[in-house]
């Protein structure tokens, strides 16, 4: 055995010269989705900005805790209610060996705040910020907000000079018909160098020797292909084709599980999956709305066998749930997280005095956005039909769902928060719960309002006392509950698999790969 | 009327049938056809479960194994898929809204392709210059592209009420719109060469209306090709039906054709669910094979130069 | 000849104008392509902003002229999705959706017509029937069922071949190869025999079909009369006449080939332009969604009036027979 591999090596060291092939430290991950652009600015796509985490830092990240730590930044402090001042770290470089100073956080701030930048929504307090020398910067923000770390985890730092260099430093605007230099080349601080990239087919990453931070990782190379099929993903972990998936299907958990040479990571994402209603006082079609009845609604959730969903769809892997947010977001309230019975008589005579029996409509639902969508929406229609109701599930691709969504054309939906990047409850609160005004209630897609919410919300907002604040959300949270705003499904389940080669990775609830601590045998 | 015999006796006393009974696969074809046609029918009255009753699915039936393997469930003889729902029934059903919409599609285009192929060649000018450059278009462009683009405009702007119950229709238009383009230039090229023999110009003098000369004189002319042309369409609108629903862009989930069926199945295919994917496959290609097996050897019965 | 030429091309040109009509207003259909760039913290008016500087407000005709206009030079504008020029998209899909088409093509020559001659020359024979009956199975299987079954077999219980992409490259200028690596050849058989399957049949079919009919011809039982071989009437004079018919059916074919790779690609994962064009889809990429249309049309009128003007020039009575 020893002396074949010795003469093996041979030959897949000439090979690796030529074609780059696996070495002893070369993980090959098979992603399910390509990410969109090498240009973090570019694009709302939680995965691409995971995937160039990898190559772009942030002032501050998070720990393997889901704690927020130093990252570019070594410290700051608060000069008033709105203004906050950051110590930048020394000696950083960026991948072409310009030195890392207040300049170049000044410049990404500017460009991710850009008018045209489609993530400026990623950092929605941000108002100002003024470089007080080479590595302090202050920045300054529409008024006094608890959460402006959270939100940095996730705002990259460029290097201003190759911006500049490149005339990159406003985003990328597709409308203009000219491709931008960001979303083929990259320059950041992170572990990793982008080595090579083919959009759809391929992204080799490799180890960015010159990085500020001791690595835990012993990564050289990371080849990422984009696999969209999981049939197909799967059969390439089996065979040996790659290294890392992170999204194995939970119907072949078994089968993997049962593989020699491949490991099952499984863990309970950040991500609650819910229905909501519609709560204008017509439907779409112009029918009085009987979603309006608190009892409609709860006859809805008694309907819903949540612990079958959990056991047969999900085969056991996800969460039942019982309030908004998972056990890790931060104004999480266990007393709310008891799951909602299944008692589908109490379901049939809610529906009895909600005077809605046989009452026709459309469940929204997309093929491919959350985690077996299909079969969940396709399960929950059988459920409410056999309780008297008559729902029918309206199903097609995210591109055609979103508007209708938005237009609050759908009866009932079923929708996935994660509270990303924030890690904290405020995120679905003001997103969702929140009346829809000014900047608040994007995604409060049956136009519900609560006023005494909002108050709350707002008083939230600007609270810098964390006690206080999260105890404005868990009250919120316990309303949402009362009233049925949401009926709570489970939190989604992450299932990652690894072949044998890979020693170490860490799975964290927001199902963000991060092999800067990943180890390879 | 009553003194021609009838259709059943003229068909026992022609070519046609004589080379039938001495065509063994083609009577095993239609035996086959016959078959999956009348359980295709009597669906709803045969299988223990209407598949497209939301009520009728129980998750608790879930992923059980064909009858005959361990852990089966009567009466589920071929299992069960992820949502409970009878394989066997599912089948059926499924196949019925193959045979449909290949009517369908069939049957419309036959009607579009003929009449405007009709007018084409007998009234020639313009409306042949218009209609053979529309056709012109429709074939430069592949009839799955067509398929597909149609199909997935119409989901983007039909009212989702309609959106289930007009699938089928919007297959049946999206298969026929290249479709018809074929029988159209068949017929236009005979139209227009029996429009100059002496029997219609006879005819026109004698100002008989044109309709009735085109549908009693000229069509039956151009009956044969179009009828072998007819049965090949069929295999093949089954076909594309069940690529376009397999894409995700077919029939929807809650009226699962063998196409659905399969793109569901495909889901679990390295998870020991066989069941799930084979027999919708199976009955698939049986359908269209006895579908092709009779075009086939009716395109062989009909061409003289091949007795 | 010259008016010959002319009135064809401009009959080309006609069809493509109107092909790009029909992708262009469909498109204007299938989605909101905004509500898919944006995350999930963008209010509303930072949307309806983004749809008005995307041009998606203006006016149909409008929009449509600019995408005629720039298609004609060969721009379709930057990809939604992954803000890649389309076209130079596309160019990088195209070697690979090609190799899979054109070696598909070559097996189905390769197979169907050794096929179709010995079912012609052996017509009533058990193995021919037998042989005409499996090929009618190849008509009647879909290309989806065909690739699944593949993987199935080859890929996952055998573990001979890989189940999905295209193995390692070899950039060649700007046609990027599989054939030169090993990875790239054993990745490329699974597909094109997917693909080629409903063309081995075509190819056999119409082989057979045309050596019966020249079989029958006078000069071939002149041939046989005067006591030339039977393998030399078979192989020169028979088989040579009815290859002009199967070159033609086979560059004519190239285009819906490469419509019909759309499915293959999406299941082995092969990244080609139908490939893309799925991926497309599913975004509401609608820059790349149009481009696909045409171009894929584009390749098949031109293959088409190539083969009509061939056959004029090698013809002349066809120059005037399809006014």
């Amino acid at each position: 055995m020893k002396a074949q591999s010795s003469s093996l090596m041979i030959s897949a060291a000439a090979l690796c010269l030529s074609a780059g092939l696996s070495s002893a430290e070369t993980i090959r991950w098979g992603g399910s989705t390509d990410l969109n652009s090498l240009d973090p600015y570019s694009y709302g796509s939680t995965f691409t900005l995971s995937f160039l985490n990898h190559v772009y830092e942030g002032l501050v990240r998070y720990d393997a805790d889901l704690q927020i730590q130093p990252a570019l930044a070594e410290r700051w402090e608060m000069m008033s209610d709105s203004v906050w001042r950051f110590h930048l770290r020394k000696g950083v470089t960026f991948h072409d060996g310009a030195e890392f100073t207040a300049e170049d956080v000044m410049a990404s701030l500017a460009r991710v705040s850009h008018e045209k930048s489609p993530l400026r929504g990623n950092l929605p307090a941000y108002k100002s910020a003024k470089v007080i020398d080479d590595h302090t910067i202050d920045i300054e923000l529409t008024g006094a907000y608890p959460l402006l770390l959270n939100d940095l985890t996730n705002i990259f730092i460029f290097d201003a000079g190759w911006l500049k260099a490149n005339n990159s430093e406003e985003p990328t605007d597709v409308t203009a018909g000219v491709e931008g230099y960001a979303t083929f080349n990259a320059n950041g601080t992170g572990p990793f160098k982008i080595a090579e990239r083919v959009p759809d087919t391929r992204t080799s990453m490799v180890v960015n020797e010159a990085w500020w931070d001791t690595p835990a990782h012993n990564v050289t190379r990371i080849e990422f292909t984009p696999i969209a099929s999981a049939a197909t993903r799967v059969a390439a972990l089996l065979s040996g084709e790659i290294d890392f998936v992170e999204g194995a299907p939970v119907q072949d958990l078994p089968r993997l599980k049962a593989a020699d040479n491949v490991t099952v990571i499984e863990g309970n994402a950040l991500r609650t999956i819910m229905f909501g209603f519609n709560r204008r006082p017509e439907l779409a079609d112009g029918r009085t709305n009987p979603f309006n009845e608190l009892k409609l609604r709860q006859a809805v959730a008694h309907a819903i066998d949540a612990e079958l969903i959990h056991k047969r769809v999900m085969r056991g892997a996800s969460r039942v749930a019982g309030t908004l947010v998972a056990p890790q977001i931060p104004g999480y309230d266990a007393a709310l997280d008891a799951p909602i019975d299944y008692d589908a008589d109490l379901a049939r005579s809610l529906i009895k005095e909600a005077g809605a029996e046989g009452f026709a409509f459309q469940l929204t639902c997309s093929y491919d956005l959350w985690v077996n969508e299909e079969e969940i929406c396709s399960a929950v229609v059988s459920m409410l039909t056999r309780v008297g109701l008559q729902p029918t599930l309206d199903i097609g691709p995210r591109a055609n769902q979103m508007p209708k969504l938005t237009k609050g054309d759908a009866d009932m939906f079923i929708f996935g928060w994660a509270n990303e990047p924030m890690l904290d409850s405020y995120s679905i609160l003001v997103q969702t719960v929140h009346s829809k005004s000014g900047t608040a209630g994007v995604f409060n897609w049956g136009n519900w309002s609560y006023p005494e919410w909002d108050t709350l919300i707002d008083k939230a907002a600007v609270e810098l006392d964390r006690d206080t604040r999260l105890g404005y959300q868990t009250e919120v949270l316990k309303g949402a509950r009362d009233e049925m705003l949401f009926v709570p499904l489970h939190q989604q389940p992450m299932a990652w698999a690894v072949s044998s080669k890979v020693e170490y990775v860490l799975q964290q609830a927001d199902n963000k790969p991060r092999h800067w601590l990943t180890r390879i045998k | 009327m009553a003194a021609e015999p009838g259709l059943f006796l003229r068909l026992r006393r022609s070519d046609l049938w004589w080379s039938f009974t001495r065509h063994k696969a083609a009577m095993g074809a239609a035996i086959l056809l016959g078959v999956l046609v009348l359980t295709a029918i009597l669906a709803p009255w045969i299988t223990p479960q209407n598949p497209y009753d939301p009520a009728a699915l129980d998750l608790w039936n879930a992923e059980l194994p064909p009858i005959w393997m361990e852990g089966g469930q009567w009466p589920f003889l071929l299992g069960t898929d992820n949502q409970g729902r009878d394989i066997l029934s599912a089948v059926l059903y499924g196949s019925r809204i193959s045979i449909v919409i290949g009517i369908g599609s069939v049957a419309l285009s036959l009607v579009v392709g003929i009449g405007l192929g009709l007018a084409a060649g007998y009234f020639g000018g313009i409306t042949d210059n218009v209609l053979m450059r529309v056709g012109d278009v429709l074939l430069s462009v592949p009839t799955i592209l067509i398929a597909m683009l149609v199909s997935a405009m119409a989901r983007a702007s039909l009212p989702p009420e309609l959106r289930d119950i007009g699938a089928g229709a919007v297959l049946v238009v999206a298969i026929s719109l290249s479709a018809w383009v074929q029988y159209a230039r068949t017929v236009r090229a005979q139209a227009s060469v029996e429009r100059r023999k002496e029997y219609v110009q006879a005819a026109q003098l004698l100002k008989v209306p044109a309709r009735r000369i085109m549908f009693k004189h000229i069509l039956p002319n151009t009956m044969t090709p179009i009828l072998v042309a007819a049965t090949l369409n069929f295999g093949m609108a089954i076909l594309t039906e069940a690529t376009l629903s397999f894409l995700g862009i077919g029939m929807p989930p809650s009226q699962p054709s063998l196409g659905t069926l399969i793109r569901f199945g495909n889901q679990y295919l390295f998870s020991g669910m066989w069941w799930m994917v084979i027999f919708p496959v199976l009955q698939l290609c049986l359908l269209v094979v006895s579908v092709n097996l009779l075009g086939d050897w009716l395109r062989d019965a009909l061409n003289p130069r091949l007795r | 000849m010259l008016a010959f030429l002319i009135k064809r091309l401009s009959n080309a040109a006609m069809v493509m104008l109107a092909v790009s009509l029909m992708a262009f207003m469909i498109f204007r259909f299938v989605g909101d392509p905004v509500e898919l760039m944006v995350n999930e913290q963008t209010t509303s008016e930072q949307r309806d902003e983004l749809r008005e500087r995307m041009g998606l407000n203006q006016p149909v005709l409008v929009q449509f002229a600019r995408f005629v206009g720039n298609a004609v030079q060969g721009d379709f504008g930057i990809s939604y999705r992954n803000q890649q020029s389309v076209m130079a998209l596309i160019a990088e899909r195209f070697p690979a959706t090609m190799e899979l088409v054109l070696l598909a093509t070559l097996i189905s020559l390769m197979v169907g017509v050794p096929l179709g001659v010995m079912t012609a020359i052996h017509r009533g024979k058990w193995y021919s029937e037998a042989v005409q009956f499996v090929s009618i199975i190849g008509v009647s299987l879909p290309s989806f069922v065909i690739g699944i079954l593949l993987i199935l077999a080859f890929a996952v219980t055998l573990g001979w071949l890989p189940a999905f992409g295209r193995g390692e490259v070899v950039d060649l200028g700007w046609w990027s190869t599989g054939l030169l690596t090993h990875s790239g050849r054993v990745a490329l058989i699974l597909p094109a025999i997917a693909l080629s399957f409903y063309q081995i049949t075509l190819v056999m079919r119409l082989v057979r079909a045309e050596m019966l009919e020249t079989l029958r011809s006078d000069f071939v039982k002149f041939a046989r009369a005067r006591g030339v071989p039977a393998w030399r009437v078979h192989f020169r004079h028979a088989l040579r006449n009815c290859l002009m018919p199967v070159v033609t059916m086979t560059a004519m074919n190239i285009g819906s080939l490469i419509a019909f790779a759309l499915v293959t690609e999406t299941v082995f994962q092969w990244p080609g332009m139908g490939l893309l064009f799925i991926q497309a889809v599913t975004f509401v990429d609608i820059p790349v969604m149009a481009a696909y249309l045409v171009i894929v049309s584009f390749i098949f009128v031109a293959l088409n009036t190539i083969v009509d003007i061939t056959y004029a020039v090698i013809d002349p009575r066809l120059r005037d027979a399809n006014r």
